[in-house]
């Protein structure tokens, strides 16, 4: 796995994008590796009765999802120091999560991505890493 | 919304969510392999010790963003739960109908990244509640806290701000009754028809020239059976009306106004009184036609106060 250094990367830069897809099982396996054991998160009866049309990925698993999104492009000598997130649009089974993402800011060796994960209803995830890359 | 519900829940701000709670397990590598597994993230440094000690972590290291995960406290939590300021905070808005919860925000900030062994400590303080909000979920309130993680040494290694939203989940739609479309016939389909153009027509006796209403083939007063209509100004005033309470029906929202009103025109015809409170309502208020769509079927002329 290939690492940037902070000489590397400049402002504006694209990550590359990811596509995740929303399936019953990644929303499961991530609120059990997070044991996140709410009901909307593995019961789709459950979730009905709350509200929700289906079971929905919980925002754990989303972080998990922004750390590796980040990671995937930066590689393993990056050091995130800050995961800053909104969610709005559920992600339900079925959809994909596309995840974009570009460098908004780099100062005194730290970087900033702004980056977003849509699905079809809109924009799940809105926000921004911070991070250290070595020199 | 309840001031005293909001005045309860704002008491609650600065206190301790809880007592501070000492992760079931320290940071292994088990549970670091579940949540790469589950979230597809192949870096190294989370599973592979060899390359792990060639990065700059220089062993393995737990995801970052993993940082929550390992003081959740899981299927069975701890006896302890039911103490401190959040459990509060959850019962008083479940009892108030807040009943549903959705995560809306987080802010995670590492101090270092996680080593196996690490025994990790969450301290929660309940940060802010916000007054009941208007959201796409349904109504609640947005609920913030503030959590410092702590290792064995007592050492701050990450901090996180958590926002929900306990809201309540919007009823359960029941499919609503239509209210029944008025028949149409041959003797009345003139009337339904202008109704549809947004006319109020009047029949007229092409003999004697009275006009009538309800419909009807023959002139009451001279039996000519050829008639025509006018164009009601859709001006009157309440002749007469009543505030009907029993039986309910469900295609109509109550109380509501049935009155007879009277056409400038001289012909009185069968109606509601609408945009006003129905106890509001008086014999002779002044009234003017309202074409209005009850459903996506249905027009009705009904009657508004006419405006000052």
């Amino acid at each position: 796995m290939k690492s940037l250094t902070y000489a590397d990367v400049a402002e504006g830069d694209e990550l590359p994008a990811l596509d995740v897809p929303i399936t019953r099982t990644a929303i499961v396996a991530g609120a059990i590796a997070s044991r996140d054991y709410q009901d909307v998160h593995h019961d789709p009866e459950l979730a009905k009765e709350r509200g929700s049309k289906d079971v929905f990925m919980n925002i754990l698993t989303t972080n998990g999802y922004v750390g590796r999104f980040v990671t995937d492009w930066a590689g393993p000598n990056a050091v995130l120091k800050k995961v800053a997130i909104r969610l709005g649009a559920p992600n339900y089974p079925g959809d994909t999560m596309r995840m974009t993402g570009r460098v908004t800011r780099k100062t005194d060796g730290e970087v900033e991505v702004a980056l977003k994960g849509a699905n079809s209803l809109g924009d799940h995830v809105t926000g921004t890493v911070t991070l250290v890359l070595p020199s | 919304m309840s001031d005293a519900l909001l005045d309860k829940l704002r008491g609650l701000v600065g206190k301790p969510a809880g007592p501070p709670f000492r992760a079931w397990d320290a940071v292994n590598q088990a549970m670091i392999r579940h949540w790469c597994d589950a979230v597809g993230d192949t870096n190294p440094i989370y599973t592979d010790p060899v390359e792990a000690a060639a990065s700059v972590h220089g062993q393995i290291v737990a995801p970052p963003t993993m940082l929550q995960a390992w003081t959740m406290k899981g299927l069975v939590p701890p006896p302890s739960d039911g103490d401190g300021a959040q459990a509060e905070l959850m019962a008083l808005l479940d009892g108030a109908g807040f009943t549903s919860v959705v995560a809306t925000n987080c802010e995670q900030e590492y101090t270092r990244y996680l080593h196996i062994g690490d025994e990790l400590t969450a301290e929660s303080v309940i940060e802010d509640v916000s007054p009941e909000k208007h959201t796409g979920l349904g109504d609640g309130h947005f609920i913030t806290t503030r959590t410092d993680f702590r290792d064995q040494n007592g050492d701050t290694v990450g901090t996180m701000r958590f926002r929900i939203l306990k809201f309540k989940p919007p009823e359960k739609q029941e499919k609503k009754v239509p209210r029944p479309a008025p028949p149409r016939n041959q003797d009345n389909a003139f009337f339904w028809e202008g109704v549809d153009r947004g006319e109020l027509l009047i029949q007229r006796c092409s003999a004697c020239g009275r006009l009538r209403h309800p419909p009807r083939p023959m002139c009451p007063n001279c039996q000519s059976l050829d008639w025509d209509t006018v164009k009601s100004t859709g001006r009157g005033e309440v002749f007469s009306f009543i505030i009907p309470h029993y039986p309910q029906v469900p295609f109509l929202d109550y109380p509501y106004v049935v009155a007879v009103v009277a056409l400038e025109e001289g012909t009185r015809l069968i109606s509601n009184v609408i945009d006003i409170d129905p106890h509001a309502v008086e014999i002779g208020m002044p009234v003017e036609v309202r074409f209005t769509k009850v459903d996506d079927e249905l027009t009705l002329p009904l009657f508004a106060p006419v405006k000052a």
